[in-house]
């Protein structure tokens, strides 16, 4: 699988409440209308400009914060293809994966990919190519990558109890 | 090599003998808690296909998140939540009499030390201040849990923060960890263990252990932990008859790293908009004018914190460019510093005492800002937008610098005033 898309490019500690704030979280509840309210606080364009497979490439402790799921949700259903970053905070990494929206850690890349460039990225090989050149990131551990393979957690735990109870 | 405590509990939960640091293991949580959220949560846990919650017994639901419901939307989301409560038989459902989450676990007897505990909420590692490996997980996986009983974890390497030396006057557990977090950063911790340890914790009561515990989260910790001592089986005995077993880590323990704090020089600290890890000596930032003052959250809404504001506040009043709000961590809290006399010097002083419950800390309700507007609070999230508008500013102190702000209208050190 690989994905091609233009590059939104942010700092560090990039945090839930900015990616969708508090007083949303228990009002909304239709992905899509998530989706319009993506990075409300923090860069008002996003939400409006953003197409399919556009990349997020950021700095260390992506989506800090709040364990709320929709800070992944919203930016799955805004188009965002993967994000990049040089780290992720814990909860948003486990949330990202089960929304089924990837993440690449990969500082090097991170440091050499500039905003609004065009980037490819190439899951099944783990490089990542823009403007710069080609970078090597590492695979996600086995169990993560199933979840993500089916689409996320929701979707991966409906095919493991099928598979038990067809056993 | 001696095992560390987050190594010996996940091997116990996983069935495994031993594991190392960077495993991924599957195990079978203990507690799984959601609160607000769980409306949604019911709804991913339908579209898996089944109907039956697997284990209602670990099953805990407190409502706390905007109670009463503020709106016509979050009066039905708490509808929700009631019916499926119904449906399932879930014993321990908390609504909107009873406080915020991560107050009512520990009160109502459901932590244990030894215990595995998640929670669908970033501050779930409030509880390892009881010797729980507790920490937060999304609306997917409690879905998924309620479907499984599993979920997948990362074996984390521990942090060990050794805090010694004398509490100086004026300083307390909030100022303590901010100033660990603004030390090691928002990522300071990041996926790891956070152990905290050292005379400071061995003196300072569960109260100050679970403000510690609470915060860990904000330098990224995946849990934060305080080793049971007598205090701790002294708390439990009042709340729970639930047999329990310590886990600690050994004595030679591979710890990723030791760091060593003094605070025998300690100023009282605040963290500065718009990161918890932006944090400064008090003596920085004196002076700067506050609109609102808060006193609560899971952070600082207990006993503890309500009396040494009230302490602070007695037989005088806040300014009168300030709204003081007090929200009491539970319903348990209210009542007793209702009984102590708390709340009526807090009300004589000019607060405005709020129902249990996590208030205007994530922007819902109760006390939002307007655009410009300044909040001094002990809850702790500073982030922009949190509470409510992106233009406002928040701070972060103890309950003691945000009662004697209060008084003032503006940031104030209160060892000026215990002078």
């Amino acid at each position: 699988m690989s994905i091609k898309g233009k590059v939104w490019k942010y700092g560090d500690d990039v945090n839930t409440d900015v990616i969708f704030p508090g007083k949303y979280t228990y009002t909304i509840t239709d992905p899509q209308e998530m989706a319009l309210h993506a990075l409300e606080d923090f860069d008002s364009k996003f939400a409006k400009e953003v197409k399919k497979e556009d990349i997020i490439v950021a700095g260390r402790n992506f989506g800090c914060g709040s364990s709320r799921e929709q800070a992944a949700t919203c930016l799955k259903y805004a188009g965002v293809g993967a994000i990049v970053a040089k780290t992720f905070s814990r909860i948003f990494f486990r949330n990202a994966i089960n929304q089924g929206l990837p993440l690449v850690q990969c500082k090097e890349a991170v440091e050499n990919i500039s905003s609004g460039e065009t980037t490819t990225i190439d899951f099944g090989k783990g490089e990542l190519s823009c403007k710069k050149g080609v970078f090597k990131f590492p695979p996600l551990p086995e169990s993560v990558l199933g979840i993500l393979k089916d689409g996320g957690l929701i979707p991966h735990t409906k095919k493991i109890l099928k598979i038990e109870e067809g056993e | 090599m001696g095992k560390t405590f987050a190594e010996k509990i996940l091997a116990l939960k996983s069935g495994k003998k031993s594991v190392v640091t960077g495993e991924i293991v599957t195990v079978s949580p203990d507690i799984v808690m959601s609160h607000d959220n769980t409306a949604a949560i019911a709804k991913k846990f339908k579209q898996i296909g089944i109907d039956i919650v697997k284990h209602t017994e670990k099953i805990i639901i407190p409502l706390d998140h905007c109670v009463p419901a503020a709106t016509e939307k979050y009066a039905t989301n708490h509808k929700e939540i009631r019916e499926f409560v119904q449906e399932q038989k879930i014993e321990n459902f908390y609504d909107i009499n009873t406080g915020v989450c991560h107050q009512i676990l520990p009160e109502k007897g459901h932590v244990l030390p030894g215990s595995l505990i998640l929670g669908a909420d970033s501050h779930t590692t409030t509880y390892g201040a009881f010797g729980a490996f507790s920490t937060g997980i999304g609306r997917s996986e409690v879905a998924s849990i309620w479907a499984t009983d599993e979920i997948w974890l990362r074996v984390p390497e521990t942090i060990k923060i050794n805090i010694e030396g004398n509490i100086p006057s004026g300083v307390y557990p909030k100022d303590i960890i901010l100033h660990i977090i603004g030390d090691l950063g928002a990522d300071g911790a990041l996926y790891k263990a956070v152990e905290f340890s050292g005379k400071i914790i061995k003196e300072m009561d569960i109260s100050g252990r679970m403000t510690l515990c609470n915060m860990a989260v904000e330098m990224g910790a995946k849990i934060g932990y305080v080793k049971p001592d007598e205090k701790t089986i002294q708390w439990l005995a009042l709340r729970t008859n639930k047999k329990y077993e310590t886990i600690k880590s050994d004595v030679d323990a591979e710890f990723e790293k030791i760091i060593d704090y003094d605070v025998s020089d300690l100023e009282p600290q605040v963290a500065c908009p718009h990161t918890v890890d932006n944090v400064k000596p008090v003596s920085e930032v004196v002076g700067t004018r506050i609109d609102q003052a808060l006193i609560g959250t899971c952070t600082n809404g207990r006993l503890e914190d309500l009396k040494i504001a009230s302490e602070i506040l007695r037989g005088r009043k806040i300014s009168n460019q300030v709204r003081l709000l007090v929200f009491p961590a539970s319903m348990e809290v209210f009542a007793q510093a209702m009984e102590l006399g708390i709340l009526q010097e807090l009300v004589k002083s000019g607060a405005v005492i709020m129902n249990p419950g996590c208030g205007p800390c994530l922007g819902a309700h109760e006390g939002v800002l307007a655009p410009g507007e300044v909040c001094l609070s002990t809850a702790n999230r500073n982030f922009k937008g949190r509470m409510g508008c992106k233009e406002a500013e928040v701070y972060l102190a103890s309950p003691v610098t945000v009662a004697i702000s209060s008084l003032y209208g503006e940031i104030t050190d209160v060892r000026g005033d215990l002078k």
